[in-house]
């Protein structure tokens, strides 16, 4: 299984504020990695620092040839980016993940809409090509924001707080399709429910300043104790999820 | 008739005036509506003032003028709200009144008897030289070549700027130079509109078109249409009625949008009714 990234005793600040402190993680092929961990903990620098729009001020980032040579990283930020009144379509939204691959000159081939329309089909989004997204619900706008990330068909998926703007009846549907596009992609969400994606994940990252990686998808209260990494587990509804070892 | 000559000059200015007014207000106004920058454009259209008072001061063109102070707030503006050390609505603000504070103060300064103030403030026909005609024609081929080449970055820088920096290392470039792009515009349209009136020459028509469509480009060429309608009338109603351009094309505009709004209504009504 070829490895996708590698960080480094990676340490990562805002000004004298230290986010993050010696950071190591290791991100392989057909990986699910759950990130949790308290909020402020650094969950989403970790992502900018992959993401490259933060830099570290010490350790190493080793990234695999692929990731750099267009297969790039796909990245579905939190709900608060992009102005949903904004007039764009759909299909143009979802176009826009190609970018990174174009020059600023660059206009869309008939193949790149082509994709496109694969990818609307293949999130349910059938019909809503030229929608603009204050005409969608929430869970449709998500999806929108999801097809932008792997229309490119990235190796590596970066998911930051899915959960915050999904509608929960579609909340299902949704982690179904990443486990879906796990067997293409591997993928890193960031989380501050644990309950919710411990049964679709395969490991976890518990951030908080420094992280820790837990290779299994059961966790328990004890072991995020043992991280310090202070954040309750706590499971609700219909969603399936991993019963967890009794605790208090 | 020995008017004949003047008159064919003037329809002819008229026109091509229309035409340039509305392609760089329609592709600038869409940007600016769609950003959300009205305000910062009423900023950039107010401060550029103080260049137009320097001008007069100095004995230069006033135009240039206000080109360099309208260039200077927009950039300065688009800066400090990138480094968000002050409130961007505070400082658009104070540049506001500043630079009409800084045009009244030069104006008055200089020697002599100003006939165009009033001109700047509010357009006038008169006064719009085949100078400014050549100008603003300039600006509208810059203006369609740049969003034409530069389409898909514009769209998704100004969408969604958070997500655009993951993928491009220019956005803050392409903001700074598109926001120069329409300080430049506001300028050269000021000898139609007028200080105090340019800004709704840019808004009004994107208004219009979104009233019917949703899809940025379509939203240009309708902008463009409907600014072009209520320019060239607006331009023959101040021309015969011997009243302010501005004003009159302005006035024109909001008719324009409220029969297309009374319009649109009445269609869905009908057609839900159908249903």
């Amino acid at each position: 299984m070829a490895n996708l990234l590698e960080m480094h005793s990676i340490s990562a600040s805002y000004g004298a504020n230290v986010v993050l402190h010696d950071v190591n993680l290791k991100v392989n092929e057909n990986d699910f990695i759950g990130v949790i961990g308290p909020n402020g903990g650094g969950k989403t620098t970790l992502l900018r620092i992959i993401l490259g729009l933060l830099k570290p001020i010490s350790g190493k980032m080793v990234f695999n040839q692929g990731l750099l040579n267009g297969n790039s990283i796909g990245y579905l930020p939190q709900m608060s980016t992009g102005d949903i009144n904004y007039p764009v379509t759909v299909t143009d939204i979802i176009l826009s993940g190609l970018m990174i691959r174009k020059s600023v000159i660059s206009r869309m081939s008939s193949a790149d809409k082509l994709k496109a329309n694969r990818v609307i089909d293949e999130l349910g989004l059938e019909g809503m090509s030229k929608s603009t997204l204050n005409e969608l619900s929430g869970g449709q706008m998500q999806r929108v924001f999801l097809g932008r990330a792997i229309i490119g068909d990235p190796r590596l998926l970066l998911l930051d707080e899915p959960g915050n703007f999904v509608d929960t009846t579609f909340e299902n549907d949704f982690y179904e399709k990443l486990r879906d596009l796990n067997k293409r992609m591997a993928i890193l969400m960031v989380s501050h429910d644990v309950g919710t994606i411990s049964a679709h994940i395969k490991s976890f990252a518990c951030v908080n300043r420094s992280l820790h990686y837990h290779p299994s998808h059961e966790i328990t209260n004890e072991d995020l104790l043992a991280y310090g990494c202070p954040i309750q587990l706590v499971t609700h509804g219909d969603v399936p999820h991993t019963v967890l070892k009794y605790h208090n | 008739m020995e008017t004949s000559i003047f008159q064919y000059d003037f329809i002819i200015k008229g026109l091509l005036g229309a035409i340039f007014a509305s392609i760089t207000a329609g592709l600038a106004g869409t940007y600016v509506v769609s950003r959300r920058m009205v305000f910062l454009s009423g900023g950039i259209t107010h401060s550029s003032f103080g260049g137009i008072g320097i001008g007069y001061f100095l004995g230069i063109n006033p135009i240039v003028g206000a080109a360099v102070f309208g260039i200077m707030s927009a950039l300065g503006v688009e800066y400090l709200s990138v480094k968000q050390k002050i409130r961007e609505d505070s400082a658009i603000g104070i540049l506001w009144a500043f630079g009409m504070a800084i045009g009244i103060i030069f104006i008055y300064l200089t020697p002599g008897y100003s006939p165009n103030l009033m001109s700047y403030l509010f357009g006038s026909i008169l006064t719009v030289s085949n100078a400014d005609i050549i100008a603003l024609g300039i600006m509208s081929a810059v203006l369609i070549l740049y969003f034409v080449i530069f389409y898909r970055t514009i769209l998704y820088i100004s969408f969604d700027e958070v997500f655009a920096r993951t993928y491009s290392s220019y956005v803050d470039v392409f903001k700074y130079i598109t926001t120069s792009l329409i300080a430049l515009t506001i300028v050269l349209n000021i000898r139609m509109a007028g200080v105090v009136l340019v800004i709704s020459l840019l808004t009004i028509p994107p208004n219009i078109a979104m009233l019917f469509t949703r899809v940025y480009f379509r939203i240009v060429i309708w902008s463009i249409i409907a600014g072009f309608i209520g320019t060239a009338t607006g331009y023959a109603i101040s021309y015969y009625a011997g009243i302010p351009v501005g004003a009159t094309i302005i006035f024109t505009l909001v008719i324009i949008w409220v029969l297309v709004k009374t319009t649109t209504f009445l269609i869905m009504k009908l057609s839900k009714k159908k249903l």
